[in-house]
């Protein structure tokens, strides 16, 4: 996993609210057997018409706005537990999302594949996405290690669990973690009969 | 001894280590997986040099890009293809069971396990998918993972998770007639909004539930992560026991009686106090129906949509072409599905058989039976219900997800209406602009019958 210390930069408002996984990258996507070329179909039924032709309208192809920042609605990667939705995030370049409610699984999700999810509240959040509708070059900075959001309006300061901050600044992850720990796990194993 | 809640009893056994403000390290004792989510899985532990822990405590079907017709054929979707090859080779390479395509125990991934006898009261069970959450119907602490967490299961049996808070839903009271228990779930939902249980695990509690039959609680405990919350869970009896007993992976004799015994400690001690918890009452339910892409947005069959002004919620009723303060009564249908790992059980089907029987399906409606099994298609056979069916013009296919989420060629065309025993109502879920109605599957074959959405609990 790559590490996350700090990022600046501009922010991608995507002011919907409930956005669900099936949106992120919907069903028929979901065939490949490994991690790559999800970002070509996030949002895709919102990015393009059934056609095929793009949606001028729809935020990510109104070329004013980039960022590797995405700010969501509230209750964001609800739904279907599909890990895909993360790469499709972080295949299209998103490093940072923001919104003030995420779903348990995609939190994970997102975390595992070191992209930070950063929950404010959401009076906060609305005048953030109204900011940056207005103001597309505004530049937000992100601090993990400080656990700080810098925004128009002042320091955010935001929760993440302790061990997943240290994963991410570090780039490790869970996996090389349990199997450090394979000799509780056997003990544990023997204790514990099913 | 602090009082406990069963989440308490059943995880607590669980826990390996506890990391000093961090994560539990929870040993998992079933994992469950499918083609779609543990190729990257498999890739990732190759890739690291990792073995897989324990095989023997995984179990492969497939089940999400399958057809549902002509399953003894090749597929012919060459993606779909590939996946389902790749289970296989996984699967073999690793010594892990696979009910692949065709296997007298294949099905939906939910479905087959407890069908099985693999789920269990008191085990810890996952599988990347997040209606997991229906093994808790089994007194299991059941919840879907992403693929990293496949992996990280594949890797050393245990995964690195924070303890949830803990929620209590009781429904007490008589259900009224044509009420099941989709539609309990529905209202709850309906009543609780998609992100009340965020962060939580919920127990159903109450005699509604202890009535249910298992395929009841199954449904119920399904949905939970409808409402957010990671899984649902209902405490073990008689009716679970009765259940288990004589399943293909169930104990046996001394083994069976042991494990009945500790079962039966698996109850929420009286003084446990939840984090939080809701009551409702049993006669206040009714058919439920819903009207927007989500599925907190229910109502009661008779009811009309209500009348609210933000823009999600216009958004919505203009993708599902409904009006603010109308019914929903007398809806024209062209599809309907009864299906899911919702709603594919053979008690499903036997409601379904049981209304159509002697009547004929309306001939602009397209109606799709997928059973949730094998086990099922043979159940439905065996007492006679693929006749009713057939007979009323019904078509029964094989099993699978099929058009709960598209993946396969089982989509619902743009702009119809489905009304679907499944559990999601998303934009595009059946297929893209396809328009979802969740609900029992009595509402939905009795709209098959009609052609329209029809208030069943009205003589007509
Ligand atoms: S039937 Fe639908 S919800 Fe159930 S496992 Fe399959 S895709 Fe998921």
């Amino acid at each position: 996993m790559e590490k996350f210390i700090k990022l600046s930069d501009t922010a991608i408002p995507l002011a919907i609210e409930n956005i669900d996984t099936d949106q992120i990258i919907p069903a028929r996507f979901l065939k490949a057997t490994d991690k790559k070329g999800f970002g070509e179909n996030v949002f895709r039924d919102w990015r393009f018409y059934k056609d095929g032709s793009v949606n001028k309208e729809f935020i990510l192809n109104n070329k004013n706005y980039k960022g590797s920042i995405l700010i969501a609605g509230n209750n964001f990667g609800c739904g279907s537990s599909r890990e895909h939705a993360a790469w499709a995030l972080a295949g299209y370049g998103f490093k940072v999302i923001i919104s003030s409610f995420f779903a348990d699984i995609f939190k994970e999700n997102a975390l595992n594949n070191g992209i930070l999810p950063i929950e404010i509240n959401i009076k906060i959040l609305e005048l953030l996405l109204q900011k940056i509708e207005n103001n597309p070059t505004t530049k937000l900075s992100v601090n993990l290690e400080e656990q700080e959001l810098n925004t128009p309006f002042g320091n955010i300061e935001f929760e993440i669990n302790s061990y997943k901050k240290l994963c991410l600044l570090n780039g490790y992850d869970d996996i090389d973690f349990l199997v450090s720990k394979k000799k509780e796990i056997e003990a544990f194993e023997v204790s514990y009969k099913k | 001894m602090m009082a406990k809640t069963l989440f308490d009893k059943v995880w607590d056994a669980h826990v390996v280590d506890t990391i000093k403000n961090g994560p539990q390290i929870l040993y998992i004792d079933k994992h469950l997986i499918h083609e779609v989510t543990s190729p990257q899985a498999f890739n990732e532990l190759k890739e690291r040099g990792i073995p897989i822990a324990h095989p023997e405590k995984t179990i492969a079907t497939a089940d999400h890009n399958t057809p549902t017709k002509d399953q003894h054929l090749p597929i012919k979707d060459a993606l779909s293809r590939n996946q389902l090859e790749q289970l296989t080779k996984n699967c073999k390479e690793h010594n892990i069971t696979l009910y692949n395509l065709g296997h007298k125990y294949n099905g939906i991934v939910h479905v087959i396990a407890p069908e099985l006898g693999i789920t269990q009261p008191g085990i810890t069970m996952v599988c990347g998918d997040s209606h997991t959450s229906t093994h808790g119907a089994f007194g299991a602490i059941a919840f879907g993972i992403g693929t990293s967490q496949v992996a990280q299961v594949f890797a050393s049996q245990c995964l690195l998770v924070q303890k949830p808070k803990s929620l209590r839903v009781n429904v007490n009271g008589k259900l009224k007639k044509g009420v099941l228990p989709k539609d309990v779930i529905l209202y709850i939902i309906s009543k609780l909004g998609t992100n009340s249980g965020t962060g939580y695990f919920c127990e159903y509690a109450g005699n509604v539930f202890e009535e249910m039959s298992m395929e009841g609680r199954m449904t119920v405990c399904n949905m939970s992560i409808e409402m957010g919350a990671r899984g649902g869970m209902i405490a073990p009896d008689e009716t679970t026991f009765q259940y288990i007993k004589g399943r293909e992976f169930a104990p046996e004799g001394v083994e069976l009686e042991q494990k009945i015994a500790y079962w039966k400690t698996l109850k929420t001690d009286e003084e446990a106090v939840f984090d939080k918890e809701f009551s409702f009452d049993a006669e206040d339910i009714a058919p439920m129906l819903t009207y927007g892409t989500n599925p907190g947005m229910g109502i009661k069959i008779n009811e009309t949509i209500p009348i609210e002004s933000n823009e999600s919620f216009e958004q919505s009723l203009a993708y599902m072409n409904f009006q603010k303060g109308k019914k929903l009564i007398n809806t024209p249908i062209n599809f309907v599905f009864i299906g899911s790992c919702t709603n594919s059980r053979i008690e499903d089907f036997r409601i379904a058989a049981n209304y159509v029987k002697g009547k004929q399906k309306a001939p602009n409606v397209n109606a799709w039976l997928v059973p949730g099994s094998q086990q099922v298609v043979k159940q439905i056979k065996q007492e006679g219900l693929q006749v009713i069916f057939e007979e009323a013009g019904f078509e029964l296919r094989e099993p699978g997800c099929s058009a709960c989420l598209a993946m396969n060629e089982d989509k619902i065309p743009e702009g119809e209406y489905c009304i679907s025993t499944s559990n999601r109502n998303f934009e595009g879920r059946q297929g893209q602009g396809a328009r979802t109605i969740l609900a029992s599957p009595l509402v939905a074959v009795a709209a098959a019958i009609e052609g329209k959405i029809v208030d069943i609990t009205k003589p007509f």
